[in-house]
């Protein structure tokens, strides 16, 4: 299956393809940002690869390995098809300043909750998503809680013992 | 609807637009319980996280602890002994029962067979002495670990899992009684929060929520992990796609479950509980008392963890509520660079508006009822 997928890339997508990682039998085709929704709707529309099924959307911060990554936010796609029972991981290395990829929410639902929560966790803007708000945090909550700098024990939420005397910052 | 409402289960808000007894608009509101489990596991060294997993989804513990273990020992490929792949299939069966056992009772009880948890219940406290005779601990086990298991599997645990076979298949068997053909039960559920196979797939929707529309997909067949090749065992699936058969086959996966556990014990091979890796995996507790490299190895493994090889790895199990999948990426430290859960309750309840949108507000809660959620697992 993964000569396949990678024939499948390289034949419609071949400058789009930055590179590709094989780390214990898990697929991982590194792709341009800009080409994703394209290389997507391609799958969505292929049925001999049968990729039509979306398991997953999340993001990875690699603070401090930028430049060996090629970027600092990861985004994950992990597609997988119930047919051939294969799963292979499309990822986009995105800048560090205002990460920004296109929605995968009008080819697959399932990308509406999930890419949500990589916006509320990691602040990655998905363009085209019909409804970008807050999913797990409180409305109060400032920042990107799974950001590497955003500090572990930073207590923002307020309580009536606390109003008028916001917590301090503990890093 | 909620979050304080007892057939959300938890503390699930759904906004709903009505006109009359018709919903119009519905939109789930989640996050009330979000502690933040991923990011506590980004600061934790491998072993420290196990304990986070089974706060997510507390109704199947066992099933989070072998999801991550199975994971990080991908990560660091570790080959564990037979036995500990026998014993964590048992494990994980008899977590799915628990899981359903949970689920039918308080979904009946949302429909109005109130003395269905009653019963339900009462099976579940013989799975829950099982893990509290293996582990000592009733829900939080964190019993399965990397590499093996936190100990040897007890003297008496044969026994109780005989008799909890011995005495279920019958048990089914007097709860279908109670609902399979009550009017009632049918006349809330047939035809209720129907999804087509299409839109499932679409919504990227997961275990009996994708199989109850008829959808073969089940990664102990698909992708087996632990060993779940050596067993025999069918795939329950639906049809039509509604409250009914997902019931139907829920009711057909215990069974299922019970197939496989009993094979399991039967078979269960001798051997050691953990698998010897040096400096990785925690050598037994009683090498640690008269081997010095042994208490050497113990101490550096909880105090500084140990290396991860760089990369990636994606692991997903079948969990009771559907895919669940542990992705965690290394750089190469002795803690997990980010640990994604793939939440299979997170998941499934997306797809709340196209299930109930156009119902009555009483199928509203046949609708939550049926996608089996756990809100520690939804909002982590």
């Amino acid at each position: 299956m993964e000569d396949q997928v990678r024939k499948f890339l390289q034949s419609r997508f071949a400058e789009a393809v930055v590179r590709e990682e094989n780390f214990r039998g898990d697929q991982s085709f590194y792709i341009k940002p800009e080409a994703l929704y394209d290389i997507c709707q391609a799958l969505m529309e292929d049925t001999e690869l049968d990729m039509h099924y979306l398991a997953d959307v999340t993001s990875v911060d690699w603070l401090g390995h930028e430049e060996e990554m090629g970027g600092r936010f990861e985004v994950v796609y992990n597609l997988y098809s119930l047919q051939h029972k294969y799963r292979f991981f499309l990822k986009a290395m995105l800048p560090a300043d205002n990460p920004t990829i296109d929605s995968l929410t009008p080819l697959w639902n399932g990308a509406n909750w999930t890419e949500r929560e990589v916006w509320d966790m990691m602040g990655i803007t998905f363009t085209g998503h019909p409804n970008l708000t807050k999913i797990l945090t409180t409305d109060e909550l400032d920042g990107h809680p799974l950001r590497r700098d955003y500090p572990l024990t930073y207590e923002v939420p307020q309580f009536n013992w606390n109003k008028d005397d916001p917590p301090e910052v503990i890093k | 609807m909620g979050p304080q409402h007892p057939a959300t289960h938890g503390v699930l808000r759904v906004i709903l637009e009505i006109d009359g007894e018709r919903i119009v608009k519905a939109t789930p509101v989640v996050g009330y319980l979000h502690t933040g489990i991923e990011k506590t596991m980004e600061s934790k060294l491998y072993y420290k996280a196990i304990p986070c997993t089974d706060r997510m989804d507390y109704l199947a513990p066992m099933m989070n602890n072998l999801g991550f273990c199975l994971a990080v020992e991908k990560l660091m490929d570790i080959e564990v002994p037979e036995k500990v792949k026998w014993a964590r299939v048992c494990l994980a069966e008899l977590s799915r029962i628990k899981s359903h056992l949970v689920w039918l009772g308080t979904h009946a009880m949302d429909l109005g067979a109130v003395s269905m948890s009653l019963y339900t219940f009462r099976e579940r406290e013989m799975i829950v002495d099982i893990y509290e005779a293996c582990g000592g601990q009733r829900m939080m086990t964190t019993y399965i670990r990397i590499g093996g298991l936190a100990n040897d599997i007890p003297p008496d645990f044969e026994k109780l899992v005989r008799k909890f076979l011995k005495v279920m298949p019958e048990r089914l068997n007097d709860y279908e009684t109670l609902l399979t053909n009550n009017q009632i039960f049918i006349r809330r559920t047939k035809d209720v929060a129907v999804i087509s196979a299409e839109d499932a797939i679409n919504w990227s929707l997961s275990g009996p929520m994708l199989r109850g529309s008829g959808v073969k997909h089940d990664l102990r067949k698909d992708n087996p992990y632990s060993g779940y090749e050596n067993f025999d065992f069918d795939i329950a699936l639906g049809e039509k796609g509604d409250t009914y058969d997902r019931y139907k086959l829920r009711l057909e996966e215990m069974r299922q479950s019970m197939r496989i556990i009993q094979q399991a014990v039967d078979g269960m091979p001798p051997g050691p509980y953990r698998a010897h890796v040096p400096g990785v995996v925690l050598p037994p507790k009683d090498d640690i008392l008269h081997k010095m490299e042994s208490l050497i190895f113990h101490f550096k493994i909880i105090t500084d963890g140990f290396k991860s090889p760089r990369g990636a790895v994606y692991q997903g199990i079948e969990s009771p509520k559907g895919e669940l999948g542990f992705y965690i990426s290394s750089d190469g430290t002795n803690r997990p660079n980010r640990v994604r859960v793939r939440p299979p309750s997170f998941i499934n309840l997306a797809c709340l508006p196209a299930l109930c949108e156009g119902s009555l507000i009483s199928d509203a809660v046949a609708a939550i009822g049926t996608i089996d959620i756990v809100l520690g697992e939804v909002d982590r």
